[in-house]
């Protein structure tokens, strides 16, 4: 899967597309991360 | 009921094997190194010694890119009289450039200068333009929004807009004649130059043709092939008798490529992505551990003030009964002595 | 002008009726002009001078000045700053109203208004800030979008959509807070592409940060802004909270704004120094530099702080309205003014009358609408059915 870049456009574009594409997992993947680490708090009373 | 262990651990797996596969391309230099261009792209070299200013490079540009007819006919000379900058209908332009001692006039052909980088290509938020195989720098009106961005960043000036169209409006500007190029055609500029002002071949020839005419020639032209560096090198270069601002030319653009001014906002974002909803987080949490000891302690100084009220109560209730009981005393003490007095006096009766 | 009330028999035909009604009028007929005839028709705009004012003031402005949106939320359920929740609705509704008419009136600049969803959904140009920035407005207008939603739910009465988003409340803060970090920088960094064209005063290495940091005043100021005309004209709508709230949202607000606008003020001047810029204050181009920062940014941070000691709304109230003038003018230099500064005198641009009442168009409708929720939805007071929620 050798794909030598010429340009460092074509390096930026690669290289951006799939940082990107991480953003949305490092969102999504915090959240359910966050979820977890506090799964087992005591819920908070409320009468 | 939230995510279990079991999950997450399948999810991180699935992910993990999904970004290692996308590995597999390998950088050809990574982001502060050295990138050579496609090899064997095609260039443009200008000499500005030979241009006579005839125009037939713009008519033969208008012909074969089927552009709209000029106001003016492009054998009337007298256009140059005023600096002009390519627009929606002339993707080039020959500007006059009078001497600065007195000398005759200079002539310059200006046009896209098909950068390596292309700072336009770099801001197309939908890669409308592109740096083709061929060395040309490529638009593609099927995607274009009509953002106009491009305009802002290119540094020569050179894409122009067509501000009259109310629906269909595209960026307009020379293409290196890319579809004659793949023909094995000249572009239709340098097909038509008289003087030989335009040559077009394999841009690494180039400049080692524009480097022997400066040594054979020395004196007729300033030591520099402009747009060998210039923006990151561009695939059109200029050679000149003049110093290269006295043509039209930049010399204060430096030789960094776009994208490199832009590189360092483009790779804080996805920091900021992974940090600040950790920090922000943080700061949440903190804020509602304040408020809670907050609130204990606000309980614990009402309880504190409430027992120390009792106490108080207490001491005081304390000191109320014994001043009752002393009173008590003393009352009954005097009813005791008047009931003697009382009865000391009968006695004497 | 009289003081608007809800009395039944009241006549529709009321000077800001009949003004706002000239302008939306003018503003259709523009329209119809631009979608006809085309940009070159309505605006001054040129090869030289690609953005003008619908980039440099509804698109640049109105997106910092939005900022009050995320601003207010994040210190309400961020940084706990209870004392001012009933500053979050009317920020959110600003920011939201905001953005959809950046949004609007990006249809009117960009030459096929009906490709803008590409960037995202068709050929992504991720070199680009500017589908960086695309990108973060879009999301972010969504978010606005659910922010603002459950004011219109409680109206309609759909009390468990309107349970539910409540819930998620902290997390669409911190992603709004995210979204606008980056695209209130990525703004700056658009420019960032050019610095043969911007000023060297402008133009900086630190232009996102520059951007972002005045957002959060931008928007402190315009919430205490609109707070002052809110409370002159809609002040029957507003519930003992309410009122109780806002002079502490005033002063809470005007201490944020001066701090920031101090440590703005440091930036800036580091950016001086780092470029070794000194002798270009001493130019024009450094008179107007020094008038822009000094005269717009630290005077105003200066009455705002005095307004804090002195515990005094009307300075509070001047060097909100002061701010928010700064700002624009801070936008315009960078995206009109400053920028092209190389070029003679007869191609600069200075934007046609049409593109002029569009923006005012804009404007005026983002008024007329933002007075239509406020005068129907809790907005400015709780609803009855949902007053134990904080």
């Amino acid at each position: 899967m050798e794909n030598v870049f010429h340009t460092l456009h074509d390096f930026m574009l690669h290289t951006e597309s799939i940082t990107y594409v991480i953003l949305a997992g490092i969102l999504i993947g915090l959240l359910v991360f966050w979820r977890f680490l506090t799964g087992r708090d005591s819920k908070k009373r409320t009468f | 009921m939230g995510v279990t262990r079991r999950k997450f651990l399948g999810w991180v797996g699935a992910a993990t094997v999904g970004t290692t596969s996308m590995m597999g391309t390998r950088a050809h230099a990574a982001s502060n190194k050295h990138f050579d261009g496609f090899p064997g792209s095609f260039g443009v070299l200008h000499d500005a010694t030979r241009c006579i200013g005839c125009r037939k490079c713009e008519e033969a540009c208008n012909r074969v890119n089927e552009l709209p007819s000029p106001d003016q006919p492009f054998d009337d000379l007298a256009v140059l009289d005023n600096p002009r900058r390519t627009n929606a209908a002339a993707f080039t332009i020959v500007n006059r450039f009078e001497s600065d001692d007195g000398g005759p006039a200079i002539y310059a052909k200006n046009q896209c200068n098909q950068c390596l980088e292309p700072a336009c290509a770099s801001a197309c938020f939908v890669r409308a333009l592109r740096k083709d195989k061929t060395g040309a720098v490529v638009y593609n009106a099927s995607l274009c929004v009509g953002c106009r961005y491009c305009m802002i960043a290119c540094p020569f000036n050179i894409p122009a807009y067509e501000y009259n169209e109310p629906l269909t409006p595209r960026i307009r500007k020379c293409h290196l004649c890319q579809f004659r190029i793949e023909k094995g055609l000249l572009p239709g500029c340098v097909e038509t130059c008289p003087t030989e002002a335009l040559t077009f071949g394999e841009r690494d020839r180039l400049l080692k043709i524009a480097g022997q005419r400066i040594n054979n020639f020395p004196g007729r032209y300033v030591d520099h092939i402009y747009g060998q560096h210039e923006m990151g090198g561009t695939s059109w270069m200029y050679l000149s008798p003049k110093p290269f601002t006295q043509i039209g030319l930049r010399e204060d653009l430096g030789v960094q490529p776009a994208a490199r001014f832009t590189s360092g906002p483009l790779s804080a974002v996805p920091i900021i992505v992974g940090l600040w909803p950790v920090l922000l987080t943080g700061i949440y949490a903190i804020s509602k551990r304040k408020e809670k000891i907050a609130q204990q302690e606000r309980i614990e100084a009402v309880a504190a003030t409430v027992a120390d009220a009792n106490e108080e109560m207490k001491v005081k209730l304390a000191e109320l009964k014994e001043k009752m009981t002393r009173e008590k005393e003393a009352a009954i003490n005097l009813e005791v002595k008047k009931a003697l007095k009382e009865a000391a006096e009968k006695e004497e009766v | 002008m009289p003081q608007e009330t809800n009395l039944p028999n009241k006549s529709v035909l009321t000077p800001f009726n009949i003004v706002a009604g000239i302008i939306i009028l003018a503003g259709l007929i523009v329209t119809v002009l631009r979608f006809t005839k085309g940009l070159g028709t309505v605006t001054n705009l040129d090869d030289n001078n690609p953005w003008g004012l619908w980039i440099g003031f509804d698109l640049l402005c109105g997106v910092a000045l939005a900022a009050g949106g995320y601003v207010t939320s994040a210190a309400c359920y961020i940084f706990g700053f209870k004392r001012f929740h009933s500053a979050v609705r009317p920020a959110i509704l600003t920011a939201f109203l905001g953005y959809a008419l950046v949004v609007l009136a990006l249809h009117y600049d960009v030459g096929r208004p009906w490709r803008l969803p590409y960037p995202i959904f068709v050929s992504p140009g991720t070199t680009s800030l500017l589908y960086e920035v695309g990108l973060c407005v879009f999301l972010y207008l969504t978010v606005l979008f659910i922010e603002y939603s459950p004011a219109a739910l409680e109206w309609l009465g759909m009390k468990k959509l309107r349970n539910l988003i409540v819930r998620m409340t902290l997390v669409l803060t911190i992603f709004g807070v995210v979204l606008s970090t980056l695209h209130q920088s990525s703004l700056g960094a658009l420019f960032m592409i050019a610095p043969s064209k911007l000023h060297p005063l402008w133009y900086s290495n630190y232009l996102p940060v520059y951007f972002f940091v005045s957002s959060i005043f931008a928007g402190l100021s315009m919430v205490i802004f609109e707070g002052t005309l809110a409370h002159r004209f809609l002040h029957d709508k507003m519930d003992a909270t309410h009122l109780k709230e806002s002079d502490g949202v005033v002063f809470g607000f005007s201490k944020a704004a001066s701090f920031v606008m101090m440590g703005y003020l440091s930036i800036k001047l580091i950016g001086i120094s780092v470029d070794n810029n000194w002798h270009l204050l001493f130019t024009g181009w450094g008179l107007w530099f020094l008038l822009e920062l000094i005269g717009f940014v630290a005077l105003p941070a200066f009455l705002y702080s005095l307004a804090v000691r002195e515990r005094n709304l009307r300075w509070a109230r001047w060097a909100a309205a002061w701010s928010v003038l700064g700002l624009v003018l801070n936008r315009l230099n960078i995206s009109v003014i400053a920028f092209n500064w190389h070029l003679p005198s007869a191609q600069r641009y200075f934007p046609s009358w049409m593109e002029i009442v569009t923006s005012i168009f804009i404007v005026t409708l983002g008024v007329v609408i933002y007075r239509f929720i406020t005068t129907r939805m809790p907005i400015f007071y709780d609803h009855p059915d949902y007053r134990h929620d904080i």
